[in-house]
């Protein structure tokens, strides 16, 4: 073994330098809250298939108020995910030509969030419809 | 020449994310905010016999599954390729905790909605 020990530049705080990266770090990071938000689906259908008891005591879990909270700020760390995602949209698709003249980027992002706004509006039709 | 295995997972991070991006908030919402509050919409939305009804209808079991599978294999995939960014060396075993917790997630996601029914 050499004695050697080579500079190895810390990492420490790199993407707090720019905020560019800083947002770059707040977009990986949802994914952190996607994740959360299917487990708590996971215990959610792990509890229907248990029986009326689990699944009563899973609803009961779902109305304690630190569960509304961590939902609220799910919510809008979910609604950061989406903005983000259409906001990448025209760098992580390939290019679209429409009339032989390329969609810029922010008619892509635009129509990726209108989709989302009419999803969430399709959505909570269905619950509307599905209510007792 | 070894072919790749790079493209499923990016397939399932791009389906997943597609599919959180247009749905994720409106479910947080309805799950987590409106229904446990009986806000806008009444509490026995999510009541045992409603969700059962919900659950065994093939649209319905097909909608948790795909959500709650594709969701977990998104994030999955952002939080392994992320790693690198916190300064945390990846190598196979990030990589089987990472895609193997999203597998283990989608079996017993799978498993619950067969014995659940049809």
């Amino acid at each position: 073994m050499s004695g050697r020990r080579p500079y190895v530049r810390s990492m420490n705080g790199w993407w707090r330098r720019d905020p560019f990266f800083v947002r770059y770090m707040i977009r990986e990071a949802t994914a952190l809250i996607v994740a959360a938000y299917a487990l708590v689906l996971l215990a959610g259908v792990l509890c229907l298939a248990q029986g009326e008891a689990a699944w009563n005591g899973w609803l009961a879990q779902m109305q304690r108020p630190v569960s509304i909270v961590l939902h609220v700020l799910m919510l809008a760390v979910m609604i950061y995910h989406t903005y983000s995602w259409f906001e990448i949209m025209p760098k992580t698709m390939p290019a679209l030509f429409v009339g032989g003249k390329r969609v810029s980027a922010a008619a892509i992002t635009m129509t990726g969030l209108a989709a989302a706004v009419a999803a969430a509006a399709a959505t909570f039709a269905v619950a509307w419809m599905l209510r007792p | 020449m070894k072919r790749s295995n790079a493209p499923i997972f990016w397939g399932l991070f791009g389906a997943g994310g597609m599919l959180s991006a247009l749905l994720g908030p409106m479910l947080v919402f309805i799950t987590g905010i409106a229904v446990p509050l009986g806000l806008l919409l009444p509490r026995d939305l999510m009541s045992y016999p409603r969700m059962l009804v919900f659950a065994q209808h093939w649209a319905g079991k097909g909608f948790l599954f795909a959500v709650i599978a594709l969701f977990i294999w998104h994030a999955a995939h952002r939080i392994f390729h992320s790693l690198h960014d916190v300064g945390i060396h990846t190598g196979t075993l990030a990589k089987l905790l990472c895609y193997g917790g999203a597998l283990a997630v989608t079996l017993l996601a799978l498993r619950s909605l067969l014995v659940i029914g049809f």
